[in-house]
């Protein structure tokens, strides 16, 4: 599939440039662009940015390939990320991970078959002081008892 | 006590509230002093960095060049991302403008005209605080341009704010640099050092969030007021974010070498259940783990903590209770650094996934006695044979969790199983560990 800047970003990409001495280091604040416009980073949106930044496409892959946020493959349209580290697992960071695996029915980096959920276990995400956590895209939810687990998937399900 | 980094104001995260409370003055005071005297200054306060190392940040800052053929940079790290660490979000979410006054403060003692605050990428909510306090700044001329005129000198620098993208191994300083270059998050060999060939190969200084929103108070208050401040040795007050099996965790920020348990029973509310301590990481996951019948009269700060047979990190106290089970925490910590490996020094991408597996093997009660000493093994043969400190970050917990709880994990392999060695040996079949090793 094709893949080609908004104009919109465009303009957002031409305001990011002059903060780097260097077109290059432009490359994952536009990853992120190309990501929010296109849901993930296929291989055309990676084209496309190296052109723009004037770099080898392999170079861009291998920037994305190396950060985990940048998605290598289409994401649900709510990605829940559970994280699992020590002090979310010793508030019982694995016990909510389970509980989202079952009622979502989905592995770890699995996307359910109409595309809205995806799972993934995360790493340290800074809540520690507020654990367990999840993350649905980009918003935080901390302090986390199973019914408020229940709760905030029932209406990401309802919505 | 008096809190230096986040003061109990109510919205001082607005700029308008920030400047009622004495905000921007330091900077003011500090953009007319030569920079040779800032530089003095804080090194004489004895401040040291919070980023993990307690680097002495003076001394750091003075092994920029007094030259100026080359453009200079500030890196403020905000990349957060020990397991167990949590304050720098703190205080871009409570005290974003001390962050950037500071930031203007040490940009000028080292001559850098621009600066980036690297915040981790999962951070979008602090980062978009952090952006609309750095708007504001801009707009009222306390940073860019209008700074000439604001504060009636000649400086004048750029803050940007760079967001990162889930790799633990870009809070390495240099590792750091390379991301925000636009590349693939390597750690570099040291030397050159980055004060002489940081970004794109000019003078460079990296500090930390919390070391760098530390700079006002020092300016304002004096280096002497400072100083006094807690240890001697590594004064101050320090953001301890208290984790894991407390009643109140939580961002404490308290004067250096406060006793770690006033901390845990005091302050984090103690345990919950009364139940008692089985082990406590002091410093963020990367440090070696004390006992709970280590923890009497041990100061938190680099010193004390360093003759306690540990070290401060970044202030990241993580409390397990006397149920947890060490085992699995222990594999959990391993399972990190070993994803987070960037794969670049074979020691480290190799043995962090060796450690894991045997830890895995132990879990599945698979394992021996022998496999605690193969674990210690592996780590002191990936601490010290790495480009950067991910290798003693992944090494020292396996090792000093080991070493320290020889007795709980020998009681725990053995109560699981009493396989011989020729079964350990097929159950290596598989995986990468040469044979001669186990053989012995």
């Amino acid at each position: 599939m094709k893949f080609e800047f908004t104009a919109v970003n465009l303009e957002k990409i031409e305001r990011i440039l002059p903060k780097y001495p260097d077109k290059k280091a432009a490359v994952m604040p536009v990853l992120y662009i190309a990501q929010e416009q296109n849901g993930w980073i296929s291989g055309e949106a990676v084209v496309a940015v190296a052109a723009l930044l004037e770099m080898r496409p392999e170079e861009v892959l291998g920037v994305v390939t190396f950060y985990t946020m940048y998605h290598k493959k289409p994401a649900g349209k709510y990605h829940i990320q559970v994280c699992t580290n020590v002090s979310c697992m010793l508030r019982g960071g694995y016990d909510i991970f389970n509980q989202v695996r079952a009622k979502l029915g989905l592995e770890n980096g699995e996307v359910t078959d109409d595309g809205r959920f995806s799972l993934e276990e995360v790493e340290c995400m800074g809540s520690c002081g507020t654990a367990p956590m999840i993350a649905v895209n980009e918003d935080y939810y901390e302090n986390l008892t199973e019914e408020q687990v229940d709760k905030i998937l029932e209406s990401l399900q309802r919505s | 006590m008096e809190k230096i980094v986040l003061p109990e104001i109510n919205n001082l995260h607005l700029i308008d509230v920030y400047i009622e409370n004495g905000g921007y003055t330091a900077a003011k005071k500090a953009l007319v002093q030569k920079k040779d005297d800032i530089i003095d200054q804080v090194k004489k306060s004895g401040l040291r960095g919070r980023g993990g190392a307690a680097f002495l940040t003076g001394l750091k800052w003075s092994f920029m060049p007094k030259s100026d053929d080359k453009p200079k940079y500030l890196c403020v790290n905000g990349d957060e991302s020990e397991p167990g660490s949590f304050k720098d979000r703190q205080i871009f979410e409570f005290n974003p403008h001390q962050l950037i006054e500071g930031t203007l403060i040490t940009c000028y003692a080292i001559g850098a005209r621009t600066a980036y605050i690297y915040i981790r990428g999962e951070y979008h909510k602090w980062i978009n605080l952090m952006q609309k306090a750095l708007d504001d700044a801009y707009e009222k001329g306390f940073v860019g341009a209008k700074m000439k005129e604001k504060f009636s000198t000649d400086f004048s620098c750029e803050i940007y704010i760079h967001k990162g993208a889930g790799a633990y191994i870009c809070g390495e300083e240099s590792s750091l640099m390379n991301s925000i270059e636009g590349k693939r998050g390597y750690p570099r060999v040291k030397p050159p050092f980055p004060a002489q060939n940081g970004l794109w190969g000019n003078p460079t200084t990296i500090n930390n969030v919390e070391t760098i929103a530390n700079i006002p108070a020092i300016i304002n208050k004096g280096w002497e007021w400072y100083s006094r401040i807690g240890e001697p040795k590594h004064p101050g007050t320090i953001l301890f974010g208290v984790s894991g099996h407390v009643n109140k965790p939580g961002v404490y920020e308290l004067p250096s070498g406060t006793l770690l348990t006033d901390i845990i029973y005091n302050y984090a509310g103690g345990i919950p259940g009364n139940k008692k301590i089985l082990c406590v990481i002091p410093g963020g996951s990367s440090m070696p783990p004390l006992r709970g019948d280590q923890l009497e009269g041990v100061k938190m700060d680099a010193e004390s903590l360093k003759a306690a047979g540990s070290s401060i990190g970044t202030g990241g106290i993580m409390v397990m209770d006397e149920d947890t089970d060490l085992l699995r925490v222990l594999a959990r910590i391993s399972k990190f650094y070993f994803h987070e490996s960037c794969g670049q020094c074979t020691p480290c991408r190799e043995g962090t996934g060796w450690m894991y597996k045997i830890l895995q093997r132990l879990i599945s009660g698979q394992g021996s006695t022998a496999d605690l000493d193969l674990l210690i093994s592996v780590a002191n043969n990936i601490e010290g044979n790495t480009v950067c400190a991910l290798g003693e970050a992944a090494a020292w917990p396996v090792k000093f969790t080991v070493e320290r709880f020889r007795d709980y994990f020998e009681t725990r392999v053995n109560s699981q199983t009493s396989l011989p060695t020729a079964n350990k040996v097929h159950s290596m079949r598989n995986t990468a560990f040469p044979l001669s090793d186990i053989i012995r």
